[in-house]
């Protein structure tokens, strides 16, 4: 009997300890699994979700970094600071040469790499990647300080539609041409050939993940003299609100002689 | 010969972990159409799926789409794991039982932790960690046990490159080596308490014989789930504990032979049970 009520507390004892372990290591579990969310620089392959969808989906099977035929894809340690076990890429290493197949993403056994993501306007094609978008860094690109470089321009599969050459006179010398390269952000796939082959210490031409790289200025500003943009002003449908705030109610040249309203605006009463 | 004889189901076991994990290395490295992926999903033959159900049951949770590739292969290792039984993985193919059952060695032979010692840890754990790791995969949105779990570390590090993920490892070998005698894969590890509930009435069963056994206590020091050996010595009976790995050991260290590897129906499971 005695025994039967040792054995009882015993088993509770443990089961509170049981839990009390689990909590714990929830805690722990729940800080680390927060790091994994924030926003990754990583490049993922090619066709990939959304990351939070991507994230969700991917089952680490590795089979996409197996499919690489040129040895692109890594699938992250966890020294990377990526989340362990997904595929990612640096193009400064090793960028992606959007293999017309794309074997990668027909490797993934799951939606995490879906290839309907590479179909627009009915046209399956590689090109219509996004896994990111390269920006210039014009402060240490050679073709801004007037050597004609385009290595990025050469280098890029959709040479003259994701990035161009444009030509300006330098005014320095007065008898040369700066040569530089403007990224479409329309066309390029975020493939990295571009930051790959620039000659520069640091890459002067880098492809950043599409949250960082892909600004976005906000749907209340409006570029008057694009007439598409100005319609989408004018329909009033969108959240662009053409109400008159406090400030606009009086007209501008009554605005400019109210004194006493320019005082209060300083005062900030 | 004898001494290999003793250890047969041992080297057998090793086998075939390595002959798994090598394959999938080489498959990598050479790229072979034969096998692809690893242990969480791979592709066998070129057509036959095979995907881990517990991770697929993450994915699952944390929101995503499961395809139908994933769900045929998920079900294939499901069908397996019921018949065979679902902790036949650990034994034989997990890499993480050999490092596991290293430091368990070791453990005995240092003469760390003695029965003086109460366990720390509740054999229980691992269902609650399920549990946790279905609602952690829910809320964060990301499969939770895959992002820590040292069995993908162990096997994406083989295939793949390790980076600095072996120090989970080494830090697995010394909780199980001095913290707690089979800590991970007898008390947390998900992924084990999964397979044991998917393989529960799996036909392969250890049976026991009391009228051979001669209480040399021997399998009780060897075996990794020692709660289901709980009626050894005192009746002839089939141990019918759904954590047992079907590891053999009992098997290969009883020299009065009271152990036996056998095929038992689900029927004859549930009348023991009752």
């Amino acid at each position: 009997m005695q025994e039967k009520e040792l054995n009882r507390r015993s088993f509770l004892q443990k089961s509170v300890y049981g839990i009390g372990y689990t909590l714990l290591g929830g805690v722990v579990w729940s800080a680390y699994l927060t790091k994994s969310q924030a926003q990754t620089l990583a490049l993922r392959p090619p066709a990939a979700l959304s990351e939070k969808d991507f994230l969700a989906s991917c089952l680490h099977c590795g089979m996409c970094v197996s499919a690489c035929p040129f040895d692109v894809l890594k699938l992250a340690t966890v020294s990377d600071d990526v989340p362990t076990g997904t595929p990612y890429f640096t193009p400064r290493e090793n960028a992606c040469r959007l293999c017309i197949d794309v074997p990668c993403a027909s490797a993934c056994p799951t939606d995490a790499l879906n290839l309907e993501l590479l179909t627009k306007k009915e046209q399956f094609s590689i090109n219509n990647a996004k896994m990111g978008l390269a920006r210039v860094n014009t402060e240490s690109c050679l073709a801004h300080l007037g050597l004609q470089c385009v290595m990025c321009i050469r280098a890029c599969p959709l040479e003259d539609i994701a990035i161009m050459q444009k030509n300006e006179r330098n005014e320095r010398t007065g008898m040369h041409a700066y040569l530089t390269p403007v990224v479409n952000p329309e066309a390029c796939t975020g493939c990295g050939l571009c930051e790959h082959a620039c000659p520069t210490n640091t890459p002067s031409i880098k492809v950043f993940p599409l949250f960082l790289s892909a600004y976005e200025r906000g749907s209340h500003y409006v570029v008057g003299w694009d007439r598409e943009d100005e319609a989408r002003a004018k329909q009033k449908t969108s959240d662009v609100t053409m109400e008159k705030t406090k400030r606009n109610e009086k007209s501008a040249l009554e605005n400019v002689n109210d004194v006493d309203g320019i005082l209060k605006g300083l005062y900030h009463e | 010969m004898n001494k290999i004889f003793k250890y047969r189901y041992y080297l057998a076991r090793r086998t075939t972990q390595l002959l798994v994990l090598g394959s999938y290395f080489l498959a990598n490295l050479y790229g072979w159409e034969m096998v692809k992926g690893n242990l969480s999903s791979s592709l066998l033959l070129g057509f036959i799926p095979l995907s881990d159900p517990f991770a697929t049951l993450q994915t699952f949770f944390a929101g995503a789409v499961i395809s139908a590739d994933i769900l045929v292969g998920a079900l294939v290792v499901l069908l397996f794991y019921a018949v065979l039984g679902g902790r036949f993985f650990c034994s034989w193919i997990c890499p993480v039982n050999i490092i596991t059952e290293t430091a368990a060695a070791l453990r005995r032979k240092l003469g760390l932790g003695s029965k003086d010692v109460p366990s720390l840890l509740s054999r229980q754990i691992r269902y609650w960690v399920i549990a946790l790791t279905l609602l952690l995969s829910f809320l964060f949105s990301v499969s939770a046990f895959e992002v820590i779990s040292p069995i993908g570390i162990a096997h994406r590090g083989v295939i793949f490159g390790f980076g600095m993920g072996w120090f989970f490892l080494l830090a697995l070998f010394f909780f199980d080596l001095f913290s707690q005698k089979y800590g991970w894969c007898g008390h947390i590890c998900p992924l084990g308490g999964f397979n044991a509930l998917v393989g529960k009435y799996s036909l392969i069963k250890i049976t026991h014989d009391v009228d051979k056994c001669i209480h040399s206590q021997e399998c009780f020091l060897v075996c990794p789930e020692v709660q289901i050996l709980h009626a050894v010595g005192k009746q002839s009976h089939i141990v019918t504990g759904k954590e047992c790995i079907k590891c053999a050991r009992c098997i290969e260290v009883c020299d009065s032979g009271a152990f036996e590897v056998s095929i038992v129906g689900i029927a004859k499971q549930l009348k023991e049970g009752a």
